[in-house]
Parts: C-alpha cells; structure tokens; sequence
C-alpha cells in the first residue's frame, strides 16, 4: 500500500510531461488527459485514506524510499517519501481541489488556444506541490517548493501577450525568490547543526523525539526565521505579501487553486512540519505570530478597498492565511486549528474564487465589482455558491468558517499575557472587517441595481450561469464550504485525527470560549451591518469616489508597492550600477592588468628559449649548480 | 715497497676468484622486460632476413604481440600477488618487483602498444610513387633532400627500424622506475634514451628540423647523464654502495662499518648531498622540468609526431617512477634536505611551463609547455612523501600518458600540403569544418587543464590532495593558480576551433586507418572513464603505492 504513495506524484507529472511534450497532436483531448490523471491522483489519496483510516493513530505514517539521490561523505539526500495525518490532509486538499478545478478550467478555458498547455501546467503544480507535502526530508521539500514557484510563475504570466501578466509573473517569481533563499538557508543551518534534514531524525517518528530540538535556542530561533521568512514569501505574508495581488493576472482557475487553496497554504504547512523547530525556539514562534497578525490586518484592510473582486479576494486570502500563521505561531495550542482553518479555507476560498471567475464568465471578463449588481437573478447558481461561500468566510454559525477561525480567536487569547489579549483582539478586529469587505463584495455584485455597461467595442454583456462543468465543481465546494468545519469539528475529529503528528495542549484562557464566540458574532454583525448601510442602503457610484486618506492608501497597498520601488528596486539599481562601475574599473583592471602581465612575462621568458644546444647547456649547468648549492645550503641551515 | 710487500699484494689479489656464486635470477618475475628486450632483438633479425615488402607487416605483429605479452605478464605477475604481499627484490638486489614497478610497467606497456598503433599508421601522407608511406623517412641515412634520399622514396623504402628502435627504449623503460641499485638505474636510462635519440631525427617530413631536434637532445641528455654518472659515483663514494638499500641503510645510519678503502670519504654528508643532487637533475631532466626542460619544445616540435607522444607519455612515467623510488626507497632520511629544494623546482616547473606556453604559436610547442607545467604538478605529488602521495601520482601519470598519446595523435590528423598543420593559426574553425575531431582534441584539452569529468580532474586533485595532506599547501596555492594559467592556453585553443572562423585555405583533416583510430579512442575512453568513475583506478593505485625496501 505504501508503494501508491509514488503513483501520487506519478500520475500528475505523468501528465504533464505528456501534456508539454505532445506537442498539437494532443490540443483536442488535452484538457482530458489532464483532468483525467489529476482525479486518478485523487482516487489513490482516497484509497490511501481509507487504509491510514484502518490503522490505529500511531501507525499511520507510511514512508516510501524510493533512491539514494546525493550520498557525499556524510552528506546524503534521499528521494523519499513520508505520508501521515498531515501530509495525507494536504493531499486530499490538494488532489481533491485540484482535480474539481480541473473540470472547471474545462469550461473555463475552453476558447483559450493554448488549453493543452494550461492543463499541463496544472499537472506540473500539482505534482510539485505533492511532491512538496510528501518529502521526508528539508532538501527534497525544496525540490517541490521551487516546482510550484516556476508552475505558479507560468501559470500567472499564462496570457503572456498581455503585459502586466508578464510583469506580475515576474515580480511573483523575484518576490519568492527572497523567501526561497530563506529555506536553502535554513536547510543549510540544519545540516552543519544537525548533519542532516530529514525528517525522521530531526523531528523525531512516533516514540523517538528527534534531535531539533538539541541545539541551542540561538541556532534555532535562526532556523526557525529563516524558515519563516521563506513561508512569507510563499504565503504572501507581510513584507513579502506583494505579489500576490498582481498574481490574480492568471487565468481564475489558478488563483482559485494555487493562490487560494493550496500553494499559498505551503508556508502554514512548512511552519507546522517544523513543529520540533518552532516550540524549541520561542522567539521565533512571537515573530511568526507578529508576522501572522500584521497580515491578518493589512491583507484584510486592502480587501476593504478593492474594487477589483479578484483582488479583494486576494487581500482576503493574505487576511485568512494571516490567520492560520498566527495559528501557528502559537504553537501546540494553534497547530491543529492552523490546518484546519486552512481546509475549510481551502473549499471556501476556492468556491469563492470559481464564483468570481462564473461572474467573469458571464460578464466579458469584467473584474470591476462597480459594473456588477444585481447578477442574483442572472446566476442563481453562482449567486447561490457564492453565497455559502460568503457565509463560511465570515464565520456565520454552522458554516465552515465559524468553527475554523472561532478555534483560532480562542487560541490567541489562550497564547495567555499581554501577548494574548493583543493577539485575541488583532483576531477579533479581523474577523470584524472580514465580514465588512466580504459583505461589501456580495452586495456590489450580487445585489442593488444593474451597473454594468457596454465595454469599449459597444457588446452589451449579457449575465448568464456557467456551463455544468463550471457550476458542478462550485456546488461540490460549496458543500465543502457549509459542512467541512461542523463534521471537523464535532466530537473534535480533527483534532483526533491530526494530534498524533503535530501535538496539541489546551491553552489558559483568560475569557470563556463562550464569550469569544459572542463577541465574534457581535463583531459580525457589526462589519456586515456598516458594509450594508455603506453599500446596500445607498447606491454604488461607478466610478469609485476619491475616498477618504485610508481608502486611498488600502487602494494601494498601503503603499507597499511604492516603498519597495523607493527601497529595494532604487536602492538595487544604485547597487548592482556601483558594483558594475567597480567590476569594469577595479575588477577587470586588475584581472586584465594580470592577464598582460603574464603574457608580458611569457614573451620574455620564452626569448630565453634562443634553440642553441649551448645556452640550454649553460641553463642546465646552472640548475645543477644552484641544485647542489641548495641541497647543501638546506643542511647547513 | 718491498718486494714481499708487492708479493702479498700479488697473491691476496689472485686467491678469492674460485668463489664467485652464480647469480640468481628470477626469471619469471623479470618477464615483461625480457619477453620486450626478445622482441627487440627479433625485430632486428628481422630487418637482417625478412624481405623489404614483409618487414612492416611482421615488425608491427611482433611488437604489439610482445607489447601484449608483456603486459600480460604484468597482470599475472600483480594478480598473482608481487603487487602487495610477494613484493621483493629479484636479480641479486639489481631490480625491485613491487607495486609502483608493475603499475608503472603496465601504464608503460599499454603507452607502448599505442604508441606502435600511431607509429604503423601509414594512411595520413598521400602515397609516394605508389607507395604507403608512414611519419618516418625512407632511409633515415641520406641526407635531406639529396638524390639518395629521392632514390630511396622512389624504391619505396621505409623505416621499419623504428619498432625494434621503440621496444628497446621500452624496454629500457620497464627497468627504469624497477632499478634497485644505482648502476642498474643509469643502464636503464641509456637503453631508453639512446634509441630515442635516434627516433627523433627520422621524421619524413621537415628533416632538418628533426636532425636538429635529435641532436640537442642527445647532447643534453649525454650532457645530463653525466651529471647522473658523477651523482652515483659520488654516493658510491658515500656509501661504499651502489645497491638502494646499503645506501638508506648507510643515509639512516643503521649500518657504520666503514670500508677501508673508502675511509676518506665514506659518511661524509656532504658527497651524500651533492651526488643526490646530480643524481636527480638527471632524473629531472627527463622528466623536463624547469631549468632542464630546455630540450623539450624543440624536441617535441622536431621528433615525428607519433614519436613525441609516445616519448612525452612513456619518458614521464618511467622517469618519475625512477625519481619517486630514489626518493622514497634511498632518501626518505634526507628528506628534510631534498623537500625544500624539490619544493622550488616544482613551483618554477609549474609556473615556467604554464606561464610560457601562454605565448606558443605552433599546437606542438604548445604540448610540449603543457607537458612541463604537468611535470610540475606530478612533482607536488611527489613531494607529499605520503603514500597517498604515491598512489596519487601513479595514478596521475597513469591518466596523463594516455590524455598525451591521444592529443598527439590527433595533431597527427591534421595536415595541409606541408604534412602536419601544427601552426595554431591553422587550427581556427577546425570544430566547423570537422567536429568530431575537434570534439576529441577538445576532450583532451580539458582533460590537461583539469576540468571536472575528465581524467585530469581526478588526478590532479589526488595530486593536490596528497601534497595538501603532506604539508605542501603553499605549492597546492600555486599549483592552483599555474593551472588556472595553464587553462587560459587550453580553452583558447577550444576557443580557436570552435569560435572562429575557419580560413579558407585551411588544412584538412586526414581519415585515419583504425590504428590511429584505436589509439584515439582509448586515449578518449580511458580520459572519460578515469574522470566520471575514478575511484577503482585510484583504489588500484593506492594499492600499488608501497615500495619494496
């Protein structure tokens, strides 16, 4: 059974080689092949599944070794594989998502050209990002992670003639660059400290603690931030969180599957791998929560300015992810909630996501929120979709998103202290201006009178519900999207499930979960209510208005664009135009001052190369002299 | 003096001449060297009863039979345990049967059967009247360009003395790095130099220029042996001694006895120094390594192409092997006082023939600096006195004479009007016009320059390794930087075939017979194989790195 954990991987690569080498003899049956190995991916995580199901908790890490892929001295990588509760999370997740937003791009992507191509770019991600979840050791991890970064660069600059899809693949790629060397840091730091980073040994298999936690706390604390640095990157958490906004240039399928449900989710996964790492280090684990809080507020602020429904789904996304890094910054008490926030985040953001991408569909492309309104009647299905999705996402009792995030706001305030009350209240304002942007986003598309108008060739767009295959994947999230967070959460069956692996305590709460809850609803219903007397009880102006000094700033990022073009991109050009002006002055000065004097040096030397038998006689009978002289000199000596 | 006195002189001197033993040889042992010095004299009846038409044919049978033989025997012989555990001294202490001695045989052996496949290659020059011709003269005694020596290519003459020429030096070669006693060390030396020599001076094409080159190099060498000859009757002098052991015993002061005769100078450190010192220059010159290398550009450029690779792979080995047994065997209690001086002539080898080559014009020269600059790094490895040390160099050497035979080779194939095209100039575009010559050429150039994946690589770093190991890391610094130096001449000529144009009068590349072919081809296999999978050569060669004492 173990040996189907390779198939997992398999079948998507499978894909994707065939898709991207076929050539145009596979452009008709392309989507097909693609879709058709992502669900067979799927079937065997579900097979898998039922037989982790059939083992008793602490025997239900599977591994699979499959090569000896670097063995040097005492450095040695293998190609394994480790499947437990958790990577078995991320890939249900992952195959199961995948494989719905596979049918989807069938629809979605059906007039694009290069179909065949989108499709094996999906199966490539899919590949790396199993590849990632499944690794048993730091540097194969590695491998996986910079395959979702190049699939996910090609995948947003996918409509490459367009130029600010090039650009935002670019600056998604260079921004993930950074947090990339954060990981081959901290894999480095892990092997002259540990010798090694696999997993097993380092943190420790069922019964045999690993050595992570050996080192001093200042080596950790190092790994443990560069680690993080290297989820900030691939998690769009501040300061590396600019990219993804701009990524929402790709095709809304892939925002929908790599820049909503799983990619993105991969620093949480790598933050909650790293568990031995982070409880040992406890300064890293307060900066993983400043980091996990300051998102949670900033991704959510710029969602409230958004008119762009995509990217208020992006500043959304940034916001929950937030949410599930401060989770696991708190350690054994968040872990658990972390991942679960991050399922029941995975169906609701992905439904929302399709729903958008539905609108689009039926809109001509159309992304401004302000030429939406009253598309309800248009699109039930979506509307409806959509709506759940809504509802999960704002916490609303029994949805998702109420259990997921309540955990959450429970544990920040049980993290205890001062730290605590901080931590609890960032949650609870969060959740305030969730539901404030997400209710925003309902209404100006959903709702209010018909804004749209006739685009620059004079069509009139005429709304209307997606083909099945589009509206098939949003109803089977949609499902996921009301139930997931109950059926977890009842009789703490997640809990259960993924306690063996990452550990879990309960922490000292200094307010009741009761009272947390109130307050949550009472924060609820408070954002909801502004966002509807702002946007439902007054109409929307097309044409979004100056808006106040923090709308503007939330328009654009909060200025985190503009401070990166002063900083870094100024600052870097200045660099790298001195560090040129020293390469042709100093640098190839005195290499190519070296070069002519060598030369210069050989041309002199080699005069003494005259061809008379004699003066080679005269030299020799000098070396031989000055040999004697030396030998005897070096006794005397 | 009296006349009893002159008596007793008479008949002390008369008495003990019924006591001679007869020597014991160990003739199995001794095999390789006498199945090749066998061929050798064959191949001179040969000449004597063969006819004219049939002396090619039968010469290159018996020299590659007996080369194979030989190397057979070799095999046995390690297999066989003389390698490791049955090392010894055979023939009454003259030759040492070890490990160092077999391995080198053996790398000598297979440079030797090479070298007879590059030397019987008789498809590169247009045929004369009618004639296949080879690289050497039709009769090497005419004078160049005279009416005998037309006579002599009109009637289809050839040099077919150059086998038996090629198995002498061999086997001259085979004894050299296996003398155990100093007079046996300096027969070897002029066994393999003297027909050498001769080799040098029968080019078919730019005669002169190869007279020349075989008489600089036979008066140097006879200027070197000399000095070699003084070096050993100065130690005989120190020592009472000629045989390796008595000497380190004597060096290390475990035996005292002084004889009577030598009273005046036996012990006297200082004759100790100064004939180790001859005695080396004359193995460094050999070996061409800088202030005594000033033979080997003019040498390498004037001899017959095949006869340089041969000479530039086979002379190496067998002199380094001689060099590293002097010093490990004989001097290891000097060591303090040979290092710092070895030490010195490997930097300036190194550097000289690194820096110099930079300005070569002509692709021969150009080795032939190469070859000095390698002499300096296989130097390094000799001075680690370590037996990594040892290994290390075997196996370099063992690399090296097959990267040299190979690139020779090649230069053989290029050719215009005027026989060998050797002016780099000609070179340009070469990879356009023939790439999978220049492909080759460009294997064995990185291989020199020590790039990763070749054979050079892995030497070279065994090399630096063991020096780095044994307390030379200055050396390795400067090691490193001549073969970042060495690299620029290498690429340039990559550069030159690959990247540039090619002339419109440019040479053509000659369609070898398999012969050459062959040699190539192992020249390439062995380079790749060395490189990407060294490390049951370099087990090889440590196991063979233990001298016999």
């Amino acid at each position: 059974m173990e040996n189907l954990i390779a198939l997992l991987i398999a079948a998507p690569l499978l894909g994707a080689a065939v898709l991207l080498c076929g050539g145009r003899r596979l452009d008709a049956v392309g989507q097909w092949i693609g879709t058709v190995l992502a669900a067979a991916s799927f079937v065997v995580a579900v097979v898998l599944f039922a037989d982790m199901l059939g083992k008793s908790p602490e025997d239900r890490t599977f591994t699979q070794h499959l090569y000896s892929w670097i063995a040097v001295g005492n450095f040695r990588a293998d190609v394994g594989f480790q499947l437990d509760q958790l990577s078995m999370t991320f890939v249900l997740l992952i195959t199961g998502v995948g494989s719905l937003i596979h049918v989807y791009s069938i629809g979605y992507m059906e007039h694009d050209e290069r179909r065949r191509r989108f499709f094996g770019y999906l199966n490539l991600f899919l590949a790396a990002m199993l590849l990632l979840v499944l690794a048993d050791n730091y540097l194969l991890l590695y491998v996986g992670w910079e395959g979702v970064g190049l699939a996910s660069y090609l995948l947003i600059g996918f409509w490459q003639h367009k130029p600010s899809a090039a650009t935002a693949a670019k600056k998604a790629f260079l921004v993930n660059r950074v947090g990339d060397m954060g990981l081959s840091i901290a894999i480095m730091l892990m092997f002259t400290t540990f010798g090694t980073f696999a997993f097993g040994p380092l943190l420790g298999t069922e019964g045999h603690p690993g050595i992570a936690g050996d080192a001093t706390e200042g080596k950790l604390t190092a790994i443990g931030l560069m680690l993080l640095l290297a989820a900030c990157g691939k998690s769009a958490q501040v300061p590396l969180q600019s990219w993804l906004g701009d990524a929402m240039e790709g095709p809304t399928p892939v925002s929908a599957l790599i820049h909503a449900a799983t990619m993105v989710t991969a620093g949480v996964y790598l933050i909650v791998r790293s568990a031995a790492v982070f409880n040992a280090a406890p300064d890293a684990q307060l900066v993983v929560t400043v980091v996990g809080g300051v998102t949670l507020l900033f991704g959510a602020i710029v969602g409230c300015a958004k008119d762009d429904i995509k990217k208020a789904l992006a500043g959304s996304t940034m916001s929950q992810i937030g949410y599930m890094v401060l989770a696991a910054g708190l350690g054994p008490i968040g872990y658990v909630f972390a991942i679960m926030h991050l399922v029941t985040h995975g169906f609701f953001k992905a439904g929302l996501f399709l729903g958008a991408g539905s609108v689009m569909h039926g809109m001509n492309d159309e992304v401004d929120m302000r030429k939406f309104g009253g598309l309800r009647k248009y699109m039930p299905v979506t509307f409806v979709t959509f709506g759940l999705g809504y509802l999960a996402i704002i916490g609303f009792p029994g949805l998702s998103g109420f259990f997921s995030k309540d955990k959450i706001i429970e544990a920040a305030f049980a993290k205890g202290g001062t730290e605590g009350w901080i931590l609890g209240g960032v949650a609870l304002l969060g959740a305030a201006i969730t539901a404030y942007y997400m209710t925003r986003v309902m209404i100006m598309t959903f709702f209010g009178e018909k804004r749209w108008q006739p685009d620059a060739e004079g069509h009139e767009p005429h709304p209307h519900e997606s083909p099945s295959s589009m509206t098939i994947p949003m109803i089977v999230l949609a499902f996921g999207s009301v139930f997931a967070g109950g059926f977890f959460s009842i009789g703490d069956r997640f809990l259960h499930w993924l306690e063996p692996v990452t550990g879990h305590s309960e922490g000292d709460s200094p307010v009741s979960a009761l009272t947390v809850t109130l307050a949550t609803m009472v924060l609820l219903v408070v954002g909801a209510g502004i966002a509807y007397l702002q946007y439902g009880r007054s109409s929307v102006p097309v044409t979004a208005p100056r808006g106040s000094l923090l709308t503007r700033a939330a328009r654009r990022d909060l200025y985190q664009d503009d401070f990166n073009h002063v900083v870094l991109v100024r600052g870097g050009e200045h660099l790298t135009r001195s560090l040129v002006y020293v390469d042709h002055t100093l640098v190839d000065g005195v290499v190519n001052g070296t070069a002519a004097s060598v030369g210069g040096l050989s041309g002199r030397l080699r005069k003494l190369q005259n061809g008379y038998a004699r003066s080679y006689a005269v030299s020799m009978f000098g070396g031989a002299a000055i040999l004697v002289a030396a030998t005897l000199l070096m006794r005397a000596v | 003096m009296s006349a009893s006195a002159v008596h007793s002189l008479w008949t002390t001197a008369a008495e003990p001449i019924s006591k001679i033993d007869a020597p014991k040889i160990e003739y199995a042992q001794l095999s390789p060297t006498l199945i090749v010095i066998g061929a050798a004299v064959v191949g001179v009846l040969i000449e004597a009863f063969v006819p004219r038409k049939s002396r090619y044919y039968a010469q290159v049978f018996v020299a590659v039979v007996a080369l194979a033989a030989a190397f057979s025997a070799v095999v046995a012989l390690a297999a066989s345990g003389y390698g490791t555990t049955k090392a010894h001294i055979a023939a009454m202490g003259a030759i040492a049967v070890d490990g160092p001695a077999l391995f080198l045989q053996g790398t000598i052996l297979l440079a030797g059967i090479l070298g007879v496949f590059t030397f019987a290659e008789r498809r590169l020059d247009p045929q004369a009247h009618g004639n296949r011709v080879d690289a050497f003269a039709a009769q090497a005694s005419a004078v160049p360009g005279s009416d005998t020596e037309k006579a002599a290519v009109k009637a289809g003459f050839t040099t077919t003395e150059v086998f038996p020429l090629l198995l002498f030096a061999i086997s001259g070669m085979l004894v050299f790095p296996s003398a155990n006693d100093l007079l046996t060390l300096f027969v070897a030396l002029e066994v393999f130099s003297l027909p050498l020599y001769l080799l040098c001076a029968v080019a078919r094409r730019k005669r002169l220029m190869s007279q020349e080159a075989a008489v600089k190099y036979f008066l140097l060498g006879a200027f070197a042996s000399a000095f070699t000859l003084f070096g050993i009757a100065l130690l005989y002098g120190y020592a009472g001694s000629v045989s390796y052991a008595t000497i380190a015993h004597v060096v290390d002061g475990t035996i005292t006895n002084v004889d009577p005769a030598l009273a005046g100078t036996m012990g006297n450190d200082v004759l100790l120094l100064i004939g180790t010192a001859l005695v080396v220059m004359g193995l460094l010159f050999k070996v061409g390594a800088v202030p005594f290398h000033m033979w080997t550009p003019d040498v390498y450029q004037g001899a017959p192409t095949p006869v340089t690779g041969f000479m530039a792979a086979a002379t190496k080995v067998a002199a380094f092997g001689a060099l590293l047994r002097l010093l490990y065997v004989v001097l290891p209690g000097l060591r303090w006082d040979w290092r710092p001086v070895m030490w010195a002539v490997a930097v300036v080898t190194m550097l000289g023939g690194a820096i110099v080559a930079i300005t070569q014009t002509d692709i021969k020269r150009l080795l032939a600096y190469s070859s000095i600059a390698h002499a300096g790094f296989i130097l390094a490895g000799v001075i680690a006195t370590s037996p990594d040390g040892v290994s290390s160099v075997l196996f370099y050497l063992g690399a090296y004479s097959f990267v040299t035979i190979g690139a020779f080779a090649v230069v053989t194939l290029v050719r215009d009007a005027g026989g060998e095209a050797t002016h780099l100039s000609k070179w340009a575009g070469l990879g356009r016009r023939s790439p999978l010559v220049a492909a080759v050429f460009a294997v064995f150039l990185l291989a020199f320059a020590g790039i990763p994946l070749t054979s050079g690589f892995a030497g070279k770093f065994a090399v630096f390794k063991a020096a780095a190991e044994g307390g030379a890391g200055a050396l390795v610094v400067v090691g490193v930087i001549s073969s970042a130096i060495a690299a620029f001449f290498y690429i340039r000529v990559i550069v030159l075939m690959f990247f540039s144009e090619p002339k419109p009068e440019g040479p053509t590349v000659a369609v070898p017979s398999p012969l050459t072919m062959t040699a190539i081809a192992a020249g390439v296999a062995v380079t790749l194989v060395l490189g990407v999978a060294p490390q049951y050569f370099l087990n090889l060669a440590s196991q063979a790195g233990v001298f016999v004492r």
